[in-house]
C-alpha cells in the first residue's frame, strides 16, 4: 500500500478539563478529497485547525508528506486553507488578496502577477483583479478567497464549512467549482461540513464525526448504505427506523408490531427476546408487493401528500411510522388516508442498528 | 408634535449660544488690539513672537514622538488582547482609564520621586531625559483615547480570522500587524493620534512641572502678562484642535470598507 499524504495519527485535543477529540486517525491519500462531516461541536473544525496549526494537539502526531509537522507554525506548514467567513484582508485588491502569500514568500513581482492572472481564470474571475473585497458577492468572495489559498501551490488545501454562509443556489455551484478545481490541480484536500448532501455528493472518502470520534471512515457510498453506527445512519440520509423484537436469534426472525420479519443473517450477537432498531432508507421501501422484494409488512396509510412529481406517503405500522416516495401516476389517484395498505422491501437493505 | 420642534429648536439655540457667544466674543476681543478698529495685529504679534515659535515647535514635536510611542505600544497590545486574552480586556480598559482619574499633577511629582537624578533611571538628570519623560507622560495621559480609537478599530474587523488567514499564508507577526492589522485600523489608530495632538498642544501641567519650553506653559504664560494675545492664542489653539477634529472626519470616509458588508 502507498504511503499516505496525509496522516493524522492519534490525535487527542483537550481543552482543560474538556477533551473535544479523542484518538482521532485518518490517512489521506495523495489528491484525495475528504469530508469531515458531523453535526456541531462534533470536533471537526478542531482536527482541522490541528492540522492546519492553529491548535496544538494534546496528543498524537500529524504527517504530511512523510514528515511530522505536528509542532510547527502555520507558516511554516504550506498549507492553504479557506474560513467560513471567508477573511479576505478588506484593504487588499482582489489581486493583492491572491498575491499576499506569493508576496510573502518573496516571488518576483512579475510572477506574483502572472500567478494571479492563472487563478483568477481559473476561479473564472478575470475582470475583478482590481475590485475591493466589499464590491463582491458572498459566493465571488469565496472563489477569490479559495484562488488565494491555492495560488502558493500549497501541499494541502483546508476547506472551513466554506459553503456555510452563502445561500443555497450558490452553494451548489461552488462545490461543484471546488471539486472541479481540486480535481484539475490534484490537491490533497479536508472539507469540513455539516450538510451531508455537500459531503456525500463531492468527496472520494467522508469521515463521519461524533463526539470528538470519527464514527465511520468510508466512500459516500459506504457512509450512506452500510453505516456503520446508530449514529451514522441517523446523521446522514433519511431513516425509518422500526423497533423490533428477536423472536428467533437462530433463524433471524424479528417481530415488528404484531408480524415477523426475515432478516437472516444480520442478527450476529443477539439473543431471542433482544429489541433491536431496525432501519430502512426511503427508497429501499415500495408501497404495495413488488417483485424482488422478499419482506413486506401491513400497516395504515396515515398521511399522503401531494408533491408534483413525487407523492410522499407515510404508513402507520403499530407505533411505528414509515415514510415512503413514489412517483406520481395520472392514471392513478394517490392512496387515501385511512386505507390499509402492505409496504415491501428487501431483507438486504434493512439496517440492523447497534 | 410641533411644540415638541419647537423646544428641541429653542434648547438647541441655548445650547448653541452657550458654545458660540464666548467663541464669538473671544474672536472679537482679539481683533481690537487696534483702537477703534478691527485688525489682525494680536494674530500678527503672536505669530511673529519667536518664543510662540519654538514652543509650538517644540510641542509639534513632543506631540509626534508621543503618537509614535502610543502606537508602538497600543496596536500591538490592544491586538494580542483582543486575538489571545479577551478575558483581560475589562481589566486593560480600567488601566486604561486611570489617567482620566488620576490627575497629571499626582503622575508628574510620582515621575519626579521616581525618575530623579538619584534614582536608578536618572531622567531628570539631563534635557534629553526629561524630554522623553514628557513624552512617555503624554503617551499616559493620551492613552484612553488612543486604547480606545483602536479597540474600536479592531472591533471592525475579524482580528482572529484575518490574522490566521495571513498565518497560513506564510506571513510572519510583523507581516500581519503591518500589512494586515494595521492597514485596516490606521483610520482608527489616525483618530487617536489626532486626538493625542491636541492634548499634547494644550498640555500644561506636566510641561510645566517638568519645567519644559512647551506651547501650554506659553500660553500661560502669555495670558498672565497681556491682553489681546491670549485670546488670540486661544482662538489659534481652538483653530488647530478643530482642524484636528475635522481630518479625523475627513480620514475616516477612507476607511477600508469591511468584507463581511452585506451588498
Amino acid at each position: 500500500m502507498a504511503e499516505p499524504f496525509l496522516s493524522i495519527q492519534h490525535v487527542r485535543k483537550s481543552f482543560g478539563a474538556t477533551t473535544v477529540v479523542e484518538d482521532f486517525n485518518l490517512d489521506v491519500e495523495p489528491g484525495e478529497f475528504v469530508s469531515f462531516l458531523g453535526p456541531s461541536g462534533c470536533g471537526k473544525t478542531t482536527v482541522l485547525r490541528m492540522v492546519a496549526g492553529f491548535e496544538e494537539p494534546s496528543a498524537g502526531k500529524i504527517v504530511v508528506a512523510g514528515k511530522d509537522i505536528t509542532r510547527l507554525k502555520p507558516n511554516q506548514r504550506n498549507v492553504g486553507m479557506v474560513f467560513q467567513a471567508y477573511a479576505l484582508f478588506p484593504n487588499l485588491t482582489v489581486a493583492q488578496n491572491i498575491g499576499f502569500g506569493l508576496k510573502v514568500a518573496g516571488m518576483p513581482k512579475a510572477d506574483i502577477d502572472a500567478r494571479v492572472a492563472e487563478m483568477l481564470g481559473i476561479i473564472k474571475l478575470p475582470q475583478m483583479a482590481d475590485r475591493y473585497p466589499y464590491q463582491l458577492s458572498g459566493g465571488q468572495q469565496q472563489r477569490i478567497a479559495l484562488a488565494r489559498a491555492i495560488a502558493p501551490k500549497p501541499k494541502l488545501l483546508l476547506l472551513d464549512e466554506p459553503l456555510s454562509a452563502l445561500d443555497a443556489k450558490v452553494r451548489v455551484s461552488l462545490r461543484e467549482e471546488i471539486r472541479s478545481i481540486q480535481k484539475k490541480l490534484g490537491i490533497t484536500t479536508i472539507f469540513v461540513t455539516h450538510d451531508q448532501e455537500e459531503a456525500l455528493s463531492i468527496s472520494d472518502r467522508i469521515a463521519v464525526m461524533y463526539g470528538g470520534k470519527a464514527e465511520q471512515v468510508g466512500t459516500p457510498f459506504e457512509i450512506y448504505n452500510r453505516p456503520a453506527t446508530k449514529f451514522v445512519a441517523n446523521f446522514v440520509g433519511t431513516l425509518n427506523v422500526l423497533e423490533g423484537k428477536v423472536t428467533d436469534a437462530a433463524a433471524g426472525t424479528v417481530q415488528v408490531n404484531t408480524q415477523e420479519v426475515s432478516l437472516k443473517g444480520k442478527l450476529n450477537g443477539s439473543k431471542s427476546g433482544d429489541t433491536l432498531s431496525l432501519a430502512l432508507r426511503p427508497e429501499a421501501i415500495s408501497l404495495g408487493r413488488q417483485p424482488g422484494r422478499d419482506s413486506s409488512l401491513i400497516g395504515e396509510i396515515s398521511e399522503v401528500h401531494f408533491l408534483g412529481s413525487v407523492i410522499r406517503v407515510r404508513v402507520g405500522i403499530g407505533g411505528n411510522t414509515v415514510s415512503l416516495d413514489t412517483f406520481n401516476n395520472s392514471a392513478t389517484p394517490p392512496p387515501a388516508v385511512g386505507e390499509k395498505a402492505e409496504i415491501s422491501f428487501s431483507s438486504g437493505d434493512m439496517l440492523v442498528l447497534h | 408634535m410641533k411644540a415638541g420642534r419647537f423646544w428641541a429648536w429653542v434648547v438647541f439655540a441655548l445650547g448653541a449660544a452657550y458654545f458660540f457667544i464666548p467663541l464669538i466674543a473671544t474672536v472679537e476681543f482679539s481683533m481690537r488690539m487696534r483702537r477703534g478698529a478691527y485688525s489682525f495685529d494680536a494674530y500678527k504679534v503672536v505669530l511673529g513672537d519667536a518664543r510662540f515659535q519654538a514652543t509650538f515647535g517644540y510641542s509639534v514635536l513632543a506631540a509626534v514622538f508621543t503618537i509614535i510611542l502610543g502606537v508602538l505600544i497600543v496596536v500591538p497590545a490592544a491586538y494580542w488582547i483582543r486575538l489571545r486574552l479577551p478575558q483581560l480586556r475589562p481589566i486593560v480598559e480600567f488601566i486604561t482609564l486611570l489617567p482620566l482619574v488620576i490627575p497629571a499633577i499626582v503622575i508628574v511629582f510620582g515621575y519626579i520621586r521616581m525618575y530623579g537624578s538619584n534614582s536608578p533611571l536618572p531622567f531628570l538628570a539631563t534635557d534629553t531625559g526629561t524630554n522623553a519623560l514628557l513624552v512617555i507622560g503624554y503617551a499616559t495621559l493620551s492613552l484612553p483615547y488612543m486604547y480606545r480609537a483602536v479597540d474600536t478599530g479592531l472591533r471592525t474587523i475579524d482580528v482572529r480570522t484575518l490574522t490566521e488567514a495571513a498565518q497560513i499564508l506564510g506571513a510572519g507577526w510583523g507581516t500581519i500587524v503591518t500589512r494586515v492589522i494595521l492597514p485596516n485600523v490606521l483610520i482608527a489608530v489616525l483618530s487617536g493620534a489626532f486626538l493625542t495632538f491636541a492634548i499634547v498642544i494644550g498640555e500644561f501641567t506636566m510641561a510645566s512641572l517638568l519645567n519644559r519650553p512647551a506651547f501650554g506653559p506659553y500660553l500661560q504664560n502669555i495670558g498672565a502678562n497681556r491682553a489681546y494675545e491670549p485670546a488670540a492664542l486661544a482662538i489659534i489653539a481652538f483653530a488647530i484642535t478643530w482642524g484636528c477634529m475635522s481630518l479625523i472626519q475627513i480620514l475616516s470616509r477612507f476607511a477600508p470598507k469591511s468584507a463581511n458588508r452585506p451588498n
